[in-house]
């Protein structure tokens, strides 16, 4: 049975925000009497992860995914509950919780801009004790693995952004940590650049069982790393639990475009009781309950001419945009 | 930086404040005032320019710049503080710096070849030593200042506030011997007139305490340690991790 390495409890986190009224007016008003309220932006969440899993956070901006990220790899306080990560409180940052641990963020870098990523590959291996001839060689199988190689060698500002954010990736992870907190580690990159990321991210989960916690705008990513998604909004959980349960749960029919051998077929299959959407000559699209789908083709395909079939699934960003403006999913 | 050249030279020329103080005293014949020969007080203004070159620090807007564009961020979850990186990036200037002031001191020699002198090797190692421990004391200072940044934001505002009695207090405009003495007993329980004040007279043969002068300074070293280690500890607690 794996082990919980990540046990959040009743979490909340709060900010002092101090808000100015635009205009002389204002800014006059707001250097004598500031007007600072405290605003609540995670609400007592509880949730646990396993060794090896990977999770999903999703929301809509400002709901408190990173927040949350924040606060399991101990870069801020929280303000109340408890948070226990590979058994460590992370905002006391004790060194051996650091050593296990890495937080990539999309667009911001610790490569040193003016120098070649190597040096800075060889500067973090020796602030995380790693011997010249093993920094060696994990340099060697990360780069090989990412598929970087004379980029290592030339000024990071001269990268381009798929090749600095591989090389943030390797930096970030010269240490081998068991735990990665990404957030939005495919923001900006190209459709080939990010695929890549994604094969990387399942190959490092594979070969190390790393757990990893992750969030990203881009649908894709969640899909295909990702087998459990917890929903935030609002800086609360509104759904804990597999993706194919919640997709299954949101669109719970498919439709089925259904190219017919001639119009009478499509007329009569429009009358043989389904849920027809359109037709729209010999081609008609029905709407298939999820759980019906095996049978009602195959009744289709033995009672009329069928020269073409197409499943569409609905769009997965359609689907999860429903998640991001609900409170709550008993699934 | 260390990767901009002309950046370094334009750099370390922009550090020679002391040269134009020193024109100032010899022409305004200020130095009769305070029993202090012309020679003595070139190689005082040398030897303070030395000091600045080795002692000069700008942690706070580094880190502040850091801090409020989220770069602190990914050092922050790192098994070493921060300010270690700082600490290496201005030693690592410093000694970028060391071949352009040997030229400038050339210069001045050149200029003023009766102030030519070399300076005995322990009181040449002395100096090094009390110009590393000036630059450890303006670190600490510094850092205790760039740590504000957590509740401020602004934390050069600060600084720049610290400047004015660094300008005035360390030795850069006038060695401390030059105030009345009833201010003078006050500048020494002070940090600032062991920044400049002290290693420049050290290594320009002026009188000084010396074993009192690096007491001092190895004193507020340790009063500034432990500030540090407290306001850092508070304020990464405050810390938002803004602009990430």
């Amino acid at each position: 049975m794996l082990q919980n390495i990540i046990d959040v409890r009743n979490l909340s986190k709060s900010f002092d925000i101090s808000s100015k009224e635009p205009g002389i007016k204002g800014t006059i008003k707001h250097f004598f009497r500031r007007q600072t309220k405290s605003l609540k932006v995670i609400k007592d969440i509880s949730f646990e992860i396993k060794e090896g899993e990977i999770v999903g956070f999703l929301g809509a901006n400002g709901a408190g995914k990173t927040t949350i990220l924040k606060m399991l790899c101990g870069l801020i306080y929280p303000s109340e509950g408890s948070i226990l990560v590979s058994g460590y409180l992370p905002f006391r940052r004790k060194e051996n919780f650091l050593k296990n641990i890495t937080l990539i963020m999309g667009q911001k870098q610790q490569l040193i801009w003016d120098l070649p990523p190597i040096e800075s590959f060889y500067l973090n291996a020796s602030i995380y004790d790693l011997d010249k001839f093993e920094a060696k060689k994990r340099i060697k199988k990360l780069s090989e693995m990412l598929e970087i190689d004379e980029e290592l060698f030339l000024p990071v500002r001269k990268l381009s952004l798929g090749q600095r954010m591989k090389s943030e990736l390797l930096a970030a992870l010269i240490h081998e940590p068991n735990i990665l907190f990404l957030d939005e580690p495919t923001l900006g990159l190209d459709i080939n650049a990010q695929r890549n990321l994604r094969e990387f991210l399942q190959k490092y989960n594979k070969e190390t069982n790393a757990t990893i916690c992750l969030t990203s705008h881009y649908m894709k990513d969640i899909t295909s790393l990702c087998k459990r998604v917890i929903c935030v909004h609002e800086g609360t959980i509104s759904y804990d639990g597999k993706l194919d349960l919640l997709l299954k749960k949101l669109s719970p029919v498919k439709e089925v475009l259904i190219v017919c051998r001639s119009e009478e077929d499509a007329i009569k299959l429009e009358n043989s009781g389904f849920n027809v959407k359109n037709k729209i000559k010999n081609e008609i699209t029905i709407k298939i309950e999820n759980n019906s789908i095996t049978s009602s083709l195959k009744t289709i395909l033995n009672n009329f001419d069928i020269e073409d079939l197409f499943i569409n699934e609905p769009p997965i960003d359609e689907v999860i945009g429903k998640v991001l403006i609900k409170k709550n999913y008993d699934i | 930086m260390l990767e901009y050249r002309v950046e370094i030279a334009l750099w370390a020329i922009s550090g020679i404040i002391p040269f134009f103080m020193l024109n100032i005293w010899t022409n305004n014949n200020l130095n009769e005032s305070i029993n202090i020969s012309d020679i003595l007080l070139s190689r005082y203004f040398l030897c303070a320019f030395f000091v600045r070159q080795f002692s000069v620090v700008w942690v706070v807007f580094s880190f502040e710049e850091d801090s409020l564009m989220g770069k602190v961020s990914p050092y922050l979850i790192q098994p070493l503080n921060p300010f270690f990186r700082y600490f290496a990036q201005h030693l690592a200037e410093q000694i970028t710096r060391f071949p352009f002031a040997l030229i400038i001191a050339f210069f001045f020699f050149i200029f003023n070849p009766e102030s030519i002198w070399i300076p005995k090797l322990g009181i040449l190692i002395l100096s090094i030593v009390s110009t590393f421990l000036s630059f450890l004391i303006q670190f600490l200072i510094q850092s205790i200042v760039a740590c504000l940044c957590f509740w401020t934001e602004k934390a050069s505002s600060i600084e720049r506030l610290l400047f004015i009695p660094t300008l005035f207090l360390s030795g850069l405009l006038a060695p401390v011997v030059s105030f009345p003495s009833y201010v003078k007993s006050w500048i020494y329980l002070t940090p600032f007139p062991y920044l400049i004040d002290f290693p420049a007279n050290l290594l320009s043969g002026n009188e000084t305490n010396i074993r009192g002068g690096l007491s001092m300074q190895i004193l507020w070293i340790f009063l500034l340690f432990p500030l540090f280690k407290k306001i850092w500890s508070e304020g990464t607690k405050k810390y938002t991790a803004m602009g990430s």
